[in-house]
């Protein structure tokens, strides 16, 4: 099961120069609000295709069960 | 996994989303949703006062499997308009916040849009049953 910091990190290194705060009460259903400068021009689908892209097929929804995001450009 | 050449389930979901203007593929039904990222959606078209179609991706696993593969979208709900992806509960929610979806539905822009109530207020659309063409 991933912790907040390893999901974290993974949108981090995931997106280049992304900042991500996440947060979990129980590391299963989390809180994400990623800023990244990469999202400009993107509409909030494309966005959140690009963070749900680092997940493995199957994860959002398994082990992470849900994955309540927000986007943002700056 | 790679495409069927022949998949009619997928062409029915292609053709539910292209024939409808608002469709939701969700969790449940708008009168009894089975999970609140999913209510939340119904509450928000209801809130607009959009009739939209719904399909309750439960009674099929594969309808789930087949949907995300089609729209590139890995979570239920989805919510599609004239044929695009709109987004899930999170970005429906920040648009309905922000009198966006009000636009992106065609319905009267309301001066601001109220707070969602936690749980979604009963559908006013009858739920779409997509033909089960499956064995």
């Amino acid at each position: 099961m991933p912790t907040v910091t390893e999901v974290k990190q993974r949108i981090e290194t995931g997106i280049p120069g992304a900042q991500a705060e996440v947060s979990s009460d129980d590391e299963v259903h989390f809180t994400a609000r990623v800023v990244a400068s990469n999202f400009a021009g993107l509409s909030l689908v494309e966005q959140h295709r690009i963070v749900y892209s680092i997940f493995d097929e199957g994860e959002l929804g398994g082990s992470i069960h849900a994955l309540a995001l927000t986007t943002e450009t700056q | 996994m790679t495409d069927q050449p022949d998949n009619p389930l997928r062409e029915t979901l292609a053709d539910a989303i292209s024939s409808n203007e608002v469709i939701l593929f969700m969790k449940g039904t708008p009168e009894q949703p089975m999970c609140g990222f999913s209510a939340r959606v119904c509450a928000a078209l209801t809130a607009t006062e959009t009739q939209f179609a719904a399909v309750d991706v439960l009674a099929d696993p594969r309808i789930r499997q087949e949907l995300s593969s089609l729209s590139n979208w890995p979570t239920i709900p989805q919510l599609f308009v004239h044929g695009e992806l709109v987004g899930g509960a999170d970005i429906v929610g920040q648009m309905y916040e922000s009198g966006e979806l009000a636009a992106v539905l065609g319905a009267p822009a309301t001066s601001a849009a109220e707070p969602l109530p936690e749980s979604a207020a009963p559908g006013s659309a009858p739920p779409l049953q997509i033909e089960n063409r499956l064995s």
